[in-house]
């Protein structure tokens, strides 16, 4: 009963696109174009624009729909299945990763995605093309070079050392507002004890909480911070003010986030959505293709250190409702300290 | 010698049985292997899916009536470790759902603290759930909490089918070893059927032995029938050697009476056409007379044969001999019987044997040689072997004929009107055989006929 509610309720929410949240929509192509496929990405426009540029120029009697929405709205358009989008991109791995396991994505095989790293994969379902490190932001003129702390343990020896200096002036991800930050967050808790104690040090230092990255570095710009933890460190490097932040790949570990790619179950062009991710995979692991980081962020001279978050049905712990509160509730006795 | 009548060969049914039941059993393997390893990897599967199940079920803490549930990453991590599963869990207390999916079929039908597994069908793709218990005080009393994990099959399917192509080739590999040893063994069981059959065709023409070789009991039948009618015919043969001996022996004594009393009668008679008559009775008599006679040499040479002596002889002497003995016959024929080229040489052999042998040889050489022609006899020796060549410049042996000629009572087709039995040929060939030589028969270049008795020297 309560699914056939469900169900009607989606039926009549179908006829509105307004229904899904968007933030930018975006066409490119030839106007006369055979083939239009729709892309949903969490991805800013500019961000994504190259990639389906270089498509574009490879296959030129296809048009390209660009709609950007929220990493939540993305998951539900897709669970929806009204939206018919031809390809899901997100940076909420977790999200990807439940949508997957959950039999809304079409499995694709092909020369390109059999040459995937393991890591790049999972279950024919789920392609990775980037590779995002969590970053701790920190403006330049705050710091001189050598006080910078490369790695959480200086981080909070630094912050212990001087609150007065430090209170209200560092920031950090909401992660009961932002899928991202709470992924980073998990991710964090399951690397090293380190994060709960840092969580207390910033909690203890009132620190402000953000619903993304961007607000984050825009804040550092202006002074108002001094401290961003667990920023993505490519939203940085790919801004032309980069030179005035120092962006540190902590060396204790850093978790690294991948952007994915996911073909929904009601795809209308599945076939041509296989060959868009057979260019991205190309573009992005293959050797004469774009890097998969920004050459800035050395990433592949931490491989110690580099925690490359798993796709797989791990990211569904931290999914389930008990576990999420539980871990909620945990946060915010270390933040808020009320 | 007609061709046995031929059905089947036991090495073929042998092998075809071997290879038929080793294939059965290769089959039998390759079903045995795929179903115990089906059963280990289901068993394996299992048990993760138990483990995962169970720290999710380890994880849950009752505290004043609420249940929290702060389970491990690897609860489900593990489950994707070796290869990329879907993966769904459900966790509820009693009946009431707490978190997961809520849709997901669980396993336990009755309260166990065992786990319990059931494959069936989730969301599209065919898993396998493992779903454990736990009894739980409430505050509304006693309770149970219950976790179910599921897992897609898709590793279990890619070891299946890598189990179930090792499976393959471990029935093939059988299978080809089997097929090896059935060859093998089908060999070996047939050894004492050939060894049997080469010692029987290995035998001389005259050896009506029993077979004595130890056989397996299964062919000891065979071979006592085998024996049994070698004796028979041992028997009847012997008994029909003697029948003719003494036929010859009785015809003999009478002919020579006839012969007698048709001289007589001939010597007396005036008429003309009697004369002719008795001449032809007297031709036909000394026939008979000459067929007895070599029948009852050709009794002897066969009873001398079945133990003949073994002494050294001289060659040379032996052949003088003969030729002396038969020169009256020559000169009567007035045929030049030339000896020459004795070379010295001794034989291991029985000396009347021999003597009979060049008897015979140089018998039908002056039989068949016309009146006033050369009878030559030679005696050869190198390292190899002894020689004795006997040439006339007779009619020679007709072509045709020349392989047949040593076989009882053939003669050859140019030998019409002269006396013989056509047994002659017959004693020499046994008897040179008998002696380990050979005889050859040829004609010479000039004409006339050329027989060369060989015999290997001491």
């Amino acid at each position: 009963m309560r699914n056939l509610v469900l169900s009607l309720c989606l039926i009549c929410c179908a006829g509105f696109a307004a229904a899904l949240e968007i933030e930018d929509n975006q066409r490119f192509g030839p106007e006369t174009a055979a083939v239009e496929l729709r892309l949903l990405s969490t991805a800013d426009t500019r961000f994504f624009a190259p990639m389906i540029v270089s498509f574009l120029e490879d296959n030129p009697d296809v048009a390209i729909d660009y709609t950007v929405a929220s990493s939540a709205e993305v998951m539900a358009a897709i669970q929806s299945g009204d939206h018919a989008f031809d390809l899901a991109i997100s940076s909420a791995m977790d999200l990807q990763t439940k949508l997957a396991n959950d039999g809304l994505a079409q499995r694709h095989i092909s020369d390109a995605t059999e040459a995937l790293p393991d890591w790049a994969i999972w279950n024919d379902m789920l392609f990775a093309f980037t590779q995002e490190p969590a970053t701790i932001v920190v403006s330049k003129r705050a710091f001189d070079e050598k006080s910078i702390p490369q790695n959480r343990q200086d981080l909070i020896s630094l912050l212990r050392q001087s609150p007065e200096r430090f209170r209200g002036r560092i920031g950090t991800y909401d992660v009961r507002g932002s899928g991202l930050g709470y992924l980073f967050a998990t991710q964090d808790t399951r690397a090293s004890e380190t994060y709960w104690r840092l969580t207390e040090v910033l909690g203890s230092l009132d620190a402000k909480l953000y619903c993304c990255s961007s607000d984050m570095i825009e804040a550092v710009k202006t002074g108002e911070l001094l401290i961003a933890y667990n920023v993505l460190g490519s939203y940085v490097v790919n801004r032309e003010d980069a030179e005035e932040f120092a962006i540190v790949l902590p060396d204790d570990f850093t978790t690294v986030m991948l952007r994915t790619a996911l073909i929904p179950k009601g795809a209308s062009r599945p076939e041509m959505a296989g060959t868009f991710v057979d260019h991205m995979m190309r573009r992005a692991h293959g050797s004469g293709g774009a890097r998969l980081t920004h050459p800035d962020l050395s990433l592949d001279t931490r491989v110690t250190a580099l925690n490359r978050i798993r796709i797989g049905p791990g990211l569904l712990v931290f999914l389930d409702q008990l576990k999420r509160q539980a871990f909620l509730t945990e946060w915010e006795s270390a933040i808020l300290q009320e | 010698m007609n061709a046995p009548n031929q059905q089947g060969s036991i090495r073929r049914r042998l092998l075809l049985s071997l290879m038929v039941a080793a294939g059965v059993l290769a089959v039998v393997v390759y079903f045995v292997v795929q179903s115990v390893a089906r059963q280990v990897a289901q068993e394996s599967q299992d048990n993760v899916l138990a483990a995962s199940a169970r720290s999710i079920l380890d994880s849950a803490r009752v505290a004043g009536g609420q249940v929290s549930v702060d389970f491990p990453y690897s609860a489900l991590s593990m489950l994707d470790s070796v290869s990329d599963e879907r993966v769904f869990y459900k966790i509820q207390l009693q009946d009431s759902f707490l978190s997961g999916y809520e849709g997901l079929p669980d396993a336990a039908e009755r309260l166990a603290e065992t786990p319990t597994y059931v494959s069936t069908e989730f969301l599209g793709e065919e898993v396998r759930i493992a779903t454990v218990r736990r009894s739980v005080s409430m505050d509304v009393g006693q309770s149970y909490l219950q976790v179910s994990v599921a897992q897609t099959l898709s590793g279990q399917k890619q070891t299946l089918a890598r189990i179930s192509r090792t499976a393959l080739v471990i029935g093939l590999g059988f299978f080809v070893l089997s097929a090896f040893l059935a060859v093998v063994v089908a060999q070996s069981a047939i050894r004492p059927l050939d060894r049997l059959t080469a010692s029987v065709s290995r035998r001389g023409p005259k050896d009506l032995r029993p077979v004595a070789a130890p056989v397996p009991s299964e062919m000891v039948p065979l071979v006592a029938s085998l024996n049994s009618l070698m004796e028979r015919l041992q028997r009847s043969l012997t008994r029909s050697e003697d029948f003719i001996a003494e036929a010859a022996h009785r015809v003999r004594t009478p002919l020579a009476i006839v012969r007698t009393k048709a001289e007589i009668i001939g010597r007396r008679s005036q008429d003309n056409e009697t004369q002719i008559a008795l001449s032809e009775m007297i031709h036909a008599i000394d026939d008979s007379s000459r067929t007895a006679g070599q029948l009852l040499d050709h009794a002897m040479v066969t009873f001398r044969l079945d133990d003949p002596l073994s002494e050294e002889i001289e060659l040379a002497q032996l052949v003088t001999d003969t030729v002396e003995r038969l020169r009256p016959i020559a000169d009567l024929k007035e045929i030049d019987l030339h000896l020459d080229r004795l070379t010295a040489g001794t034989l291991r052999g029985d000396r009347i044997l021999l003597q009979n042998a060049f008897h015979n040889v140089l018998d039908n050489a002056l039989k068949y040689s016309p009146a006033g022609s050369d009878v030559r006899v030679q005696c050869r020796a190198d390292d190899a072997e002894l020689s004795v060549v006997f040439q006339d410049t007779g009619p020679g042996f007709p072509a045709e004929d020349m392989p047949a000629l040593t076989d009882r009572f053939v003669r050859g087709d140019n030998a019409q009107g002269i006396v013989g039995s056509g047994l002659g040929l017959t004693i020499v060939k046994e008897v040179v055989e008998a002696h380990g030589g050979t005889i050859s028969i040829t004609n010479s270049k000039g004409g006339g006929g050329c027989v060369t008795l060989s015999f290997p020297s001491v």
